[in-house]
């Protein structure tokens, strides 16, 4: 595990002078807890730009994954390759939206006060944040009551105030109603186009066919497919992905 | 029992100001006391609740333990290094309310400390994540932690500040009771009980608790704001 106290916001480097995080290489990724093996022989490449769709039955090790990558966990064995950079920058240059957003007891506005100050990013961004999620009208609201999907938004606007390279959103939408759901995809879509590199663990395959250039599918630990969105919807070379997009139970 | 209301009301609508004096008296100790185990009690219980070290457990049954500090033997404790002979006798502190402060304070810290600990645990196991997301450093967790749960310290706190304004072992053995300088409410009590005066030491009691229930219901209804506002 990675000492959080170790990591400090204060110096947080102009992004244009720092050198590229992205491809990504992962190579024998292996995470074992106990006697259970949750991922095991996980190897793949991301390129630069895009949004990586990540797919796979529950038990996958999709969320685990995605913590593996953030930073937030070590594998058992394996390398994450984030271009040679080392892990604690990593997990400063990436945001990760979790299922369940975590607010902080506050009000809209001093929850995205509190990822710019602790970032150490330009305090002056908060509105227009908020604006950008549509929750401006709401900053001095109490961040606990908003609804699902407005707690979501929130959540994507904590998470673009760092300032993210790579943003990992893990089932982000799973709850949410439609129009909410569109929502969060329009916010995630704009920062894709901005440069920010999307990867973005759903079950929703009209989601995942909305949204994805390349489709990461996780099946029986290890990674059962990965290819270009364009391809595999239509043809999926996997029995396993091919099952799962069928509805049937993929183990 | 009776007579014991009405001699309340009565002490309460004369304005007696040897009263008001003990009432005041009480309430500064206490609530000073309460200030400062705050401040010492809260960070030790945050690191404690966000800290994983080698012997932590036995940290945790230690602190536990120390909330049931007899007052008396705080006092004596106190009492022993404050007393003329004593290491820090040289400050002439023995039988003033200062005393009495630092004697509350060494035994309600340890109560702060333990419950902090438990509520900033909870709220941690929640933000722990999000948290080594955002590569926070321990002071900023801290922080926040305190800050997120001030409410629910709210609570805390005044568990602390009812066991001091209540416990009479401590403030008796340290403060002496002294008319006008250091008698507060349940020092009083007990002198007019062994007095004989139950009628007048009852009326104190009854004022005692009237007080206790005002802070108490100050404190809850500032709680209740927060949880409408879902602020806890």
């Amino acid at each position: 595990m990675f000492d959080t106290a170790a990591s400090s916001a204060d110096h947080v480097v102009p992004r244009a002078r720092t050198a590229p995080i992205l491809p990504l290489a992962v190579r024998d990724l292996e995470l074992r807890f106990g006697q259970t093996t949750i991922l095991d022989g996980v190897s793949f490449d991301l390129q630069p730009e895009g949004c990586t769709m990540v797919m796979g039955p529950n038990g996958a090790g999709k969320s685990l994954l995605l913590k593996l990558l953030h930073g937030l966990m070590a594998p058992t064995s394996g390398t994450i390759d984030w271009s040679g950079q080392g892990p604690q920058d990593i997990t400063a240059r990436q945001a990760l939206v979790f299922q369940k957003p975590v607010l902080l007891r506050r009000s809209v506005a001093a929850n995205v006060d509190f990822v710019l100050k602790v970032r150490g990013k330009d305090r002056a961004r908060r509105d227009t944040l908020l604006d950008h999620v549509g929750l401006g009208h709401k900053a001095d609201q109490p961040a606990r009551l908003l609804s699902g999907g407005e707690a979501q938004r929130l959540a994507l606007a904590r998470a673009l105030a760092a300032d993210p390279e790579v943003l990992f959103l893990d089932e982000p939408t799973a709850s949410l109603d439609p129009a909410s759901v569109l929502a969060i995809e329009e916010i995630v879509r704009e920062a894709s186009a901005r440069g920010v590199r999307i990867v973005f663990v759903t079950h929703d395959m009209g989601q995942a066919r909305r949204m994805a250039d390349d489709i990461l599918f996780l099946s029986g630990g290890g990674v059962t497919e990965h290819s270009r969105a364009a391809d595999f919807f239509p043809e999926p070379q996997s029995k396993a992905a091919r099952d799962y997009l069928n509805g049937k139970l993929v183990v | 029992m009776g007579e014991a209301f009405g001699l309340a009301l009565d002490l309460v609508a004369s304005g007696d100001g040897d009263l008001i004096e003990i009432v005041l008296l009480s309430l500064r100790v206490s609530l000073t006391a309460t200030a400062l185990a705050c401040l010492i009690g809260l960070p030790i219980g945050a690191l404690i609740a966000i800290g994983r070290f080698p012997g932590r457990n036995a940290v945790l049954i230690v602190m536990n333990a120390l909330m049931g500090l007899p007052p008396v033997v705080v006092g004596l404790l106190v009492y022993l290094h404050l007393s003329r002979s004593g290491p820090l006798g040289f400050l002439g502190l023995l039988y003033t309310p200062t005393a009495m402060i630092i004697a509350q304070t060494i035994l309600i810290a340890p109560i702060v400390a333990a419950l902090s600990r438990q509520v900033l645990e909870d709220l941690h196991a929640e933000y722990a994540e999000q948290f080594r997301s955002l590569c926070l450093t321990k002071l900023q967790t801290v922080q926040a932690l305190l800050w997120d749960a001030r409410y629910s310290l709210l609570t805390v706190g005044l568990a602390g500040f009812g066991r001091a304004v209540a416990e009479v072992g401590a403030v008796i053995i340290v403060g002496g009771n002294i008319d006008h300088l250091t008698r507060v409410m349940t020092t009083a009590i007990a002198l007019e009980t062994s007095k004989g005066d139950l009628a007048l030491a009852l009326a104190l009691g009854i004022i005692l608790l009237v007080i206790a229930l005002g802070v108490n219901a100050a404190v809850q209804s500032v709680r209740m704001t927060a949880a409408r506002q879902a602020y806890v």
